[in-house]
């Protein structure tokens, strides 16, 4: 289990504890957090489970794979720090993650 | 107006093997699509991906899926109705009256909702401002190239439609190319193009921006471009065209007095039937306790939504349960010869 904190774009934060192995954007799912639609479960083919990490996170996340940099430029408002949620997975390193969710999804 | 047993909104693998179904049943059914293809996401988002559930094929694309789907409902000579989104529909006694977005009517008794997760829109620009002009001066589809002759066109975006409307277009207008990042996915020889016509003096190329801002009263004259780096350029800009692929909504569907839950439509698992009488739900866009969005069980869902419909289209008949393998109607319905 992981600490991960979900910012929705009003400001209303979420701490959720998500089992390891499982996408941050599984977490949000799973627990109804608002503002994470995931159109497509996870198969980065759409760009509807977008977030934004927090700066001093950015860097200590796994690097982007093929594809995701491309969905990305489909995501509503993009931004440096933009990741898909659904290709973060959630283990003890990733404890205390947060990110913001955008404005919306589509 | 067209007259038939069911209407299947939605020409993904789910829609397509639905129709089959029906078919087999000795229904008939006309099939709508908001793209121009038939396939649905395995055609617009993963044509060229493997997929490895489907029974008994161990490996095949989701292009040689809707190739293999089509072929299979060939002996139905199905009428498909592509470019068309279902705007209305209205009930009237048995039937059901659904509008399309170009105009086409069908009555029919039955509807079975085949619609993934939505039909696919282009992704717009993000600034509030941009919808007052869409259709003037902003644009996410090139209907007419020859309207952007002589004039300073801005075009967003890396993909191969970005490049390659700015590349078609270049010959007779300015172009200003925007992505917002460095590296551009369209193909590469598009890339090389842009890039050629760059030095040319042809196409202008500003990357790491977006679009902040429109200016100009009642009409754009120019755009602000915002790089990463907060710094913001203005641009002369007669049109601009937006090019950020397709995004999945469902749109109309919304208003139509279906049980919802999020984004899926609640369904029975007898027969796939909404909360309205003639209405099914199947494939990505239904849900139901224990629901798995895989294609294999849109197929189920099909085969049992098609035969949940045959009581509303034949309500004085019964449905016999026949095999493929044995049962000589379906083998005529399916066009098999044999030579006894």
């Amino acid at each position: 289990m992981s600490k991960i904190t979900y910012i929705e774009h009003n400001g209303k934060p979420h701490t959720i504890e998500v089992s390891n192995g499982l996408s941050v954007m599984e977490g949000a799912i799973q627990n109804n957090i608002p503002g994470i639609d995931a159109d497509c479960g996870g198969s980065m083919a759409c760009a509807t489970c977008h977030v934004y990490v927090k700066e001093e996170w950015f860097d200590k996340l796994p690097k982007k794979e093929d594809g995701e940099e491309d969905m990305l430029d489909m995501a509503y408002e993009p931004r440096k720090n933009s990741r898909l949620s659904c290709q973060l997975i959630v283990s003890d390193d990733l404890d205390g993650l947060t990110v913001s969710l955008p404005e919306k999804q589509a | 107006m067209i007259n038939t047993d069911v209407l299947v909104i939605g020409a993904g693998p789910t829609g397509l093997f639905c129709a089959h179904q029906l078919g087999i049943i000795g229904l008939k059914c006309e099939v709508v699509d908001n793209l121009d293809k038939i396939g649905g996401q395995c055609i617009e988002l993963y044509p060229d991906k493997p997929i490895y559930d489907i029974p008994a094929i161990p490996e095949c694309t989701g292009e040689q899926l809707t190739n293999n789907l089509i072929e299979q409902i060939k002996p139905f000579n199905i009428n498909f109705h592509l470019n068309n989104r279902v705007e209305e529909i209205k009930k009237d006694q048995n039937n059901w009256f659904i509008k399309t977005n170009k105009g086409i009517e069908f009555k029919t008794p039955n509807i079975i909702i085949a619609g993934g997760v939505g039909s696919f829109e282009p992704r717009k620009f993000s600034l509030k401002d941009c919808e007052k002009f869409e259709g003037k001066q902003i644009f996410y589809s090139v209907k007419d190239k020859t309207q952007f002759k002589n004039k300073t066109v801005c075009i967003f975006g890396g993909g191969d439609s970005a490049l390659d409307w700015a590349i078609e277009l270049s010959s007779n207008s300015k172009i200003i190319l925007v992505h917002r990042r460095d590296e551009f996915r369209g193909v590469q020889a598009s890339v090389d193009k842009v890039k050629e016509l760059e030095k040319q003096g042809k196409i202008e190329i500003f990357t790491k921006y977006q679009l902040s801002s429109l200016e100009g009263e009642g009409e754009i004259k120019k755009i602000g471009i915002k790089h990463d780096d907060g710094n913001i350029k203005k641009i002369n800009a007669d049109c601009v065209l937006g090019f950020f692929g397709l995004i999945m909504q469902l749109g109309p569907i919304l208003k139509w007095g279906l049980n919802l839950d999020k984004k899926t439509i609640k369904v029975n698992t007898e027969n796939f039937e909404t909360n309205l009488d003639g209405i099914f739900a199947i494939g990505d866009i239904c849900s139901y306790p224990g629901k798995l969005k895989l294609i294999l069980s849109g197929f189920h869902e099909g085969a049992l939504a098609a035969r949940g419909c045959f009581k509303y289209a034949r309500p004085n008949e019964k449905l016999r349960f026949e095999f493929t393998t044995t049962s000589k109607s379906v083998q005529n319905r399916l066009g098999v010869k044999k030579d006894d």
